[in-house]
């Protein structure tokens, strides 16, 4: 009975999920251009940032206000390095400067980590969204790197194309990325540095008691998830082929959080979920005069409702039906691995 | 055997410092290092032109009042209740453009020039001054009450609440004021300036106003903690809420208070800044960003902290924009950083912090 309880349930992950593989694959036959980009595109990039806090909180109870920070120094240090208006404008090879923008941004955020991996909990989403504010400042001030006007026309890699005239290649290089990200992460859940994260997170004081180094782990956390952030970064400047202190604000670093919260902090999933809802709610209420174009109030009570009712999230919501769902199909009483299936594994 | 009988007895502070770890000992000098250039710079730029230095000193000790009102109620509403409330920031911006659409119906409009002589009347200060604190300070109450009360020890959940809050009223102050930055008028019957009789500085008067209300608020905040009931209660409440209440006093009434109290300065805070500085859209997030540092540098909950990281932070504010060298003056904003990460290197839960 619970056998079977357990593949309706499973079946309730995978049959949706393979769908939005298949319609993700055929993307660009099935809606326009615009909807392409501007939603898909940028939920699948605003995804991948959105899953590096997703990692940090739910893997290792690290709430990180400090990712959109971090995606902004790899495509700022990009933007640098490459041909484009404003900015140094050095005129690298497009790769080498998405190379050395990853490189930049996983580095700062090892730099990051270490200051801030011996502040837990509430502490450290302070310290975090802290250095958030000041990376912005940072590059609003700096006018020798960007001042308030960003770096304009970014120069792209030939793979990329144009993506407002042919946005099918960014999607798919978004989708692929999205898609290793994911891969990786769940990946890393199962390896023994995965396992001593989450130890990290659960008992911080047992897992040093045992032995392990506890800053140093989280530091390294907190370095990975600045490495999927800098991904997110660059698509970021890829897709708006610009970069500028306002994409990096209090207000962007919130988007993301809403994204991740709203998806569900406990699921890698949630973070595309998230992302998702994001974009066509964006879109959606751009043409509704009844709440008069105001997308961050209507984002805002959405979020508020989202925390105060569901804390799983959406994808929270999600496990719960499929709960339900199971029961119902095979019989009566509570199936045995929901208790497991609470943590991420 | 005692270290006295020893024959090559160390003195105190040797045997003091050879029992900090290597580590933490070289992370100690590197500071000192730091904080004696630091000194040594700036004593160098003040012996180099006295004027300025006392006229950038005063500049960052009012700035360190200013942010001491807004990070005070910060810290008060963390240290009692755990919540770290994102939305102090918004209360502050709220704050601002309510007295300023307030003034503008009081004076009929155009009373409100930003360096030129006031004609707003003391009525015309006073009055939007209270109104924003009180309208503010009820704000937050409303907050605490319907959304923060019932989830009471979920720390990170009540963030977010206060989070999507801020977001909510970011956007519909944008809607409703406008995103342009103004300043209120100060009253008419505070001078202009004052003059200092040193090295013939004639300084603002309203920022050494803004100075002694931040004086005021830290004594009086003092009295109520150390010397009135209430206060003690709240001492009481810090250290072992569940035992307060389990005393039969009524802590949620407490809670609320000690909420409506915290949001009333964050309110005050608005309105000095508003006419120190500006009122400005992006307030929200300059502020919140402002009492984090201050509380994360003077340690949560912590009202000597708060003074402290006020102090701190406003004074390297000021030095930072006028004393780095020539084409680095952008740069400033790494100065606040450098200053996190000092204090964090040594007490990762701030000077006066205490573990929760």
């Amino acid at each position: 009975m619970t056998r079977s309880t357990h593949v309706v349930e499973r079946a309730l992950w995978w049959a949706p999920g393979m769908a939005i593989v298949v319609v993700l694959a055929a993307a660009p036959l099935l809606f326009t251009d615009f909807y392409l980009s501007a939603v898909l595109t940028k939920a699948l990039w605003l995804g991948v940032a959105a899953v590096s806090l997703t990692f940090l909180a739910g893997y290792v109870g690290m709430v990180s206000l400090g990712q959109v920070a971090l995606y902004g120094i790899a495509g700022f240090t990009m933007a640098n390095l490459v041909t484009a208006d404003g900015g140094s404008a050095i005129a690298w090879n497009p790769w080498l400067g998405t190379l050395a923008g990853i490189l930049v941004c996983t580095g700062a955020g090892l730099l990051f980590g270490a200051i801030a991996s011996r502040s837990y909990g509430i502490y450290f989403l302070m310290i975090t969204l802290a250095f958030g504010v000041i990376v912005y400042l940072f590059f609003a001030q700096v006018t020798q790197l960007s001042g308030f006007g960003g770096v304009n026309n970014v120069d792209r890699p030939d793979i990329v194309s144009n993506p407002v005239s042919d946005p099918a290649n960014l999607f798919y290089i978004a989708l692929g990325t999205a898609a290793a990200v994911y891969v990786l992460l769940r990946y890393l859940g199962r390896t023994p540095f995965g396992l001593a994260l989450q130890g990290v997170r659960d008992d911080p004081s047992r897992m040093r008691a045992l032995g392990f180094n506890v800053p140093l782990l989280r530091m390294l956390a907190f370095g990975l998830g600045a490495l999927v952030a800098a991904l997110a970064g660059i698509l970021s400047v890829w897709w708006n082929t610009r970069i500028s202190p306002g994409s990096i604000d209090l207000p962007r670093t919130l988007d993301v959080l809403i994204i991740a919260v709203i998806g569900g902090l406990y699921r890698l999933e949630g973070a595309w979920v998230g992302a998702i809802v994001f974009t066509v709610l964006d879109n959606w209420t751009r043409g509704i005069d009844i709440v008069g174009g105001r997308f961050n109030t209507v984002i805002g009570v959405v979020f508020l409702a989202i925390v105060l009712l569901s804390p799983g999230g959406l994808m929270g919501i999600w496990q719960s039906i499929t709960d339900f769902v199971g029961r119902r199909l095979a019989g009566t009483g509570p199936s045995p691995p929901e208790a497991e299936r609470a943590h991420p594994s | 055997m005692s270290r006295g009988a020893t024959t090559t007895a160390k003195p105190a502070w040797l045997t003091r410092l050879s029992a900090v770890p290597p580590r933490k000992l070289a992370v100690r000098v590197l500071i000192g290092l730091v904080l004696a250039f630091v000194a040594v710079y700036v004593g160098y730029k003040a012996a180099d032109d006295p004027r300025t230095f006392v006229v950038v000193g005063l500049n960052g000790l009012t700035l360190a009042g200013l942010y001491f009102v807004v990070a005070s109620g910060f810290t008060l509403i963390f240290g009692l209740m755990r919540v770290v409330n994102m939305a102090h920031g918004s209360l502050y911006m709220l704050a601002g453009f309510f007295a300023l659409s307030l003034q503008k119906k009081l004076t009929g409009g155009e009373a409100t020039s930003a360096f030129g002589t006031s004609e707003a009347g003391l009525g015309d200060w006073i009055i939007p001054l209270v109104v924003a604190c009180l309208g503010v300070g009820l704000i937050g109450l409303v907050m605490q009450q319907a959304f923060l009360r019932w989830n009471q020890g979920q720390e990170l959940r009540q963030a977010l609440i206060t989070i999507a809050i801020s977001i909510i009223i970011a956007d519909q102050v944008l809607a409703n004021f406008g995103g342009v930055a103004e300043n209120l008028a100060a009253p008419d019957a505070f001078p202009e300036s004052v003059s200092l009789r040193l090295y013939d500085i004639s300084y603002p008067f309203f920022r050494i106003f803004v100075l002694l209300v931040a004086i005021a608020v830290g004594l009086a905040l003092w009295a109520m903690i150390k010397r009135t009931r209430f206060g003690m209660i709240v001492r009481a409440g810090v250290d072992d809420r569940q035992m307060v209440s389990a005393l039969g006093i009524n802590i949620q009434l407490v809670f609320a208070s000690a909420f409506l109290i915290g949001a009333f300065l964050a309110g005050l805070g608005g309105v000095l800044g508003g006419t120190m500085i500006s009122v400005n859209k992006g307030n929200d997030t300059t502020y919140l960003l402002f009492s984090l540092i201050v509380v994360i540098i003077g340690g949560m909950g912590s009202l000597a902290g708060a003074a402290i990281g006020a102090l701190a932070l406003g004074l390297v504010d000021a030095f930072g924009d006028v004393y780095l060298p020539a084409g680095y003056t952008n740069y400033s904003v790494l100065l606040i950083f450098a200053l996190l990460v000092l204090v964090l290197a040594v007490r990762p839960l701030g000077l006066f912090g205490r573990p929760a």
